[in-house]
């Protein structure tokens, strides 16, 4: 082999190798921005299917809220109840009886009239005993539907329930149709500004402008969600610009390098997302107050929300958001202090701590956190055995079975501390205090009395020391600078592009 | 011949059948209720207990089997219980982003590997043969899916050339969509080309040592005529055999690939499907692939048995 051709490989190496580095060394290559009329949103999660009324997987509502089917009523950027496809409504003062006044003009996307048939058809499906819906209690107050005229429809609950206009906000009750309700997992049709177009599985769902729809129009005519589960994909799909949005992003870590980047804007909102250190009270020696009492003390919520959030989050003292009305700091109650932990474990017959396990389900947020109080909980005696699960399992295992003595979770669903009132929950929780309470609130209608009662339902939660209560989960979103409109805080778990514009 | 084939073919049967029976039983031991993963935590039991009776999984395990082995024996392969859709179809949509995925990386590895072998065999103990040897090393050594992150950090953030990630669909054209293939081709063949580079360099090594090689060097043909007509399609016996193997290695390795570059493929749907707990996808895409793995090693075996009568004549 001649000299020659070694020395030319040899070149073409180096050759190689410098044009490596030069390319590394370059800055990216950023894309000119016009005046766009398409929006590229990025999503961890690829929905299973594309029905709000027949999964919880908040993927489907991330996709469908708001943009491609409507509830009777919807909730805003704010959290509030706004006009859905009912522009208005009135209460009866018993508040038995709900009377809807559809819009004028609304249709679904297969041009079809939206009218209270649909909506009929739609509440008793959802309450039906067939029904497979995954909030089928949000509709276990209803008595019956009329439809007196077209434009009108009528709900009669058997009992007060003072969340039911909140409650029918929800994707879960969505309007659907009865000649599409059957096919809408893979082709839905609803009545919002947008339609759907196609879904590429694994990639992308497509919808366009629904150029028929009767409120006011949005300024996209088409919206591609994009799904990336990976997080150094996901970094990589926003730097290579194509991804102009990515809500509830949750690679924390990566969220700096946005900041220092001027192409990109980074907003932390907020989230219904309680993260709780699940207890099984009902378990030795969980059953015991000092001992929650005493766990409490154990764990350093700062440090918690530094470790796993990189600073991105709020403490919380009982079960229920900062940013809600009604909210009640209980964060002091248990000031991180290990004496007293170790002084309420020798109090309850355990000074030498004991043994336990902490089922951890898949989220990031979940298994780190899940290190960090097994850490803190072994300073104090507590010897944590820390046990990953996968999802179907632990929704079989822990959540179903109950088997577990300590767990970790957000509950994502909003103004949910009722489920502390509900028999046979997972906590084991039984207190007739906080039921009392919670029948007080289904009968009160007046906002200032229902903040009241909610201040007193986390007061006894936090009294009991039911879970640990650790943090919310920040809603964070990374995207173009020029794009304009994205929720900052997610209320419900939605990405409602209605308002998106870019500048 | 004949009686060869048939083995062959029995063989691949049965694997296929204890594939069906290890698939089930696995999925059938791990706990996890896939109506309770759809419905999530504030499902109501009753409303649980309805979607379990549509999904079919109220009947007991043998009707379950059987059904499900009867189905694909008539080519029906199921519904999806999360995607509500028939698995036939949902897997023919990702096999046309796999297929061509392991088929642009096969030809690469072998397209890199092959030559790089005979290169090195030619040179061996020199500076060629040491840097083949070295790039070996590495690409064995490199874990596939931080090479891909690699790529994707040069060519698509860096230098804009490709997306990172996704794919435009076949309807797009086929000029994107190879083009969406490509990087994640190269992060898939990198490693296979590495090993193949190896096994093609000692097999040629150990063909160079034979002595009709010595004859043919001895009248007096020029080095590369050796390599080329005499060495090469002797070498290429155990080269094939690994190239069958490794196909089996870029199904598994697309699984992680796929994952990277966000590419709905099989892979990436049969993942899904695991954290889903969508058991007959799971159950027919396993199946599928334990059934390609063996019919391309019998495939393999059969071109090996064509390439050199030994193996037919002495089985």
């Amino acid at each position: 082999m001649p000299n020659r051709q070694r020395r030319a490989a040899l070149a073409i190496t180096m050759g190689a190798v410098l044009g490596l580095a030069g390319a590394l060394a370059a800055g990216p290559v950023l894309a000119q921005a016009a005046l766009r009329t398409d929006l590229v949103v990025g999503m961890r999660l690829e929905p299973p299917h594309l029905d709000p009324t027949a999964g919880a997987a908040a993927a489907i509502d991330e996709v469908t809220y708001a943009n491609l089917f409507e509830p009777l009523t919807r909730i805003d950027a704010e959290g509030k109840v706004v006009p859905g496809l009912a522009e208005k409504w009135e209460v009866s003062a018993d508040g038995l009886t709900y009377t809807f006044h559809l819009r004028k003009g609304a249709k679904f996307h297969d041009g079809t009239d939206a009218d209270s048939a649909d909506v009929k058809f739609s509440l008793d499906r959802a309450r039906g005993a067939e029904s497979v819906n995954a909030q089928k209690g949000y509709f276990a107050a209803i008595a019956g539907v009329e439809a007196p005229d077209a434009r009108t429809v009528v709900v009669t609950l058997s009992r007060p329930d003072g969340l039911f206009l909140f409650h029918m906000a929800s994707g879960d009750a969505a309007i659907v149709a009865p000649e599409s309700a059957g096919a809408n997992k893979q082709t839905p049709v609803g009545t919002g500004p947008f339609k759907f177009e196609r879904w590429v599985a694994g990639d992308r769902v497509v919808l366009v402008r629904n150029p028929d729809y009767d409120g006011a129009k949005p300024a996209l005519e088409r919206v591609t969600f994009r799904f990336i589960s990976d997080p150094a994909a996901q970094v990589a799909a926003l730097k290579a610009g194509d991804i102009d949005s990515f809500p509830q992003f949750d690679t924390y870590e990566a969220l700096p390098q946005f900041r220092d980047d001027g192409a990109f804007t980074v907003m932390v909102g907020t989230t219904e997302g309680e993260t709780i250190l699940g207890t099984n009270n009902a378990r030795k020696p969980f059953d015991d107050l000092r001992v929650r009492r005493a766990m409490a003390h154990a764990i350093d919520r700062k440090t918690l929300i530094d470790g796993v959030l990189f600073g991105n989050g709020a403490a919380i003292g009982s079960h229920f958001p900062p940013h809600r009305a009604g909210y009640v700091d209980l964060t002091g109650l248990y000031p991180y202090d290990p004496d007293k932990t170790k002084a309420l474990l020798a109090e309850a017959g355990l000074p030498d701590g004991f043994e336990t396990t902490l089922r951890l389900p898949p989220p990031i947020y979940a298994r780190r956190s899940g290190e960090l109080i097994a850490a803190m909980l072994a300073e104090v005696g507590i010897r944590v055995k820390v046990e990953p699960m996968e999802w179907a399992p632990w929704l079989e295992q822990v959540f179903k079975g109950k088997d577990y003595d300590l767990t970790l979770i957000a509950h994502t669903e909003p103004l949910d501390i009722d489920i502390y009132g509900r028999p046979d929950y997972y906590f084991n929780y039984r207190s007739e205090r906080f039921n009392a309470v919670g029948a007080e609130l289904d009968r009160t209608q007046d906002s200032a009395k229902r903040n009241a009662l909610y201040g007193e339902q986390q007061r006894i939660l936090a009294e009991d020391a039911v879970n640990g209560f650790l943090f919310m989960l920040p809603s964070a979103t990374v995207q173009k600078s020029a794009v304009q409109g994205m929720w900052v805080n997610r209320p419900i778990q939605a990405n409602d592009v209605t308002g998106v514009r870019w500048k | 011949m004949l009686a060869f084939l048939v083995r062959r073919l029995l063989t691949l049967a049965l694997t296929a059948w204890l594939a069906t029976l290890v698939v089930f039983a696995v999925l059938e031991a791990i706990p996890g209720d896939p109506a309770l993963v759809m419905l999530g935590t504030s499902a109501q039991p009753e409303a649980v207990a309805a979607l379990r009776a549509q999904m079919g999984l109220d009947r007991p395990w043998p009707v379950r089997y059987a059904g499900w082995v009867g189905g694909m024996l008539h080519g029906d392969f199921g519904t999806s219980l999360t995607y509500a859709r028939p698995v036939a179809g949902l897997v023919a949509d990702r096999l046309a982003i796999t297929l061509p995925l392991a088929g642009l990386a096969l030809l690469l590895s072998a397209g890199i590997a092959i030559p790089l072998g005979l290169f090195a065999a030619g040179r061996q103990g020199r500076a060629g043969d040491w840097a083949v040897m070295a790039f070996g090393q590495m690409g064995i050594a490199v874990p596939g899916f931080w090479f891909a992150i690699l790529l994707i950090l040069l060519f698509s953030v860096r230098l804009g050339w490709f997306s990172a990630g996704g794919f435009p669909g076949w309807e797009a054209g086929a000029g994107p969509a190879l083009k969406a293939l490509l990087l994640p081709a190269v992060a898939l063949a990198l490693p296979e080309a590495a090993i193949l580079a190896r096994i093609t360099r000692t097999a040629a090594l150990d063909t160079l040592r034979e002595e009709y090689v010595r004859t043919a060097v001895a009248k007096g043909l020029p080095r590369r005529v050796v390599l080329r007509r005499h060495v090469l399609p002797n070498a290429l016996i155990p080269v094939a055999t690994i190239l069958g193997l490794q196909f089996s290695f870029l199904v598994a390795g697309a699984v992680v690939v796929e994952n990277v570059f966000t590419l709905p493929g099989l892979g990436r749907l049969l993942y899904q499907a695991i954290g889903q707990h969508d058991l007959i996808v799971v159950q027919s895409v396993v199946v599928l692939l334990a059934v390609t793995v063996v019919a391309v090693n019998a495939l393999v075996d059969i071109a090996c048995a064509a390439i050199d009568p030994r193996p037919r004549v002495q089985a």
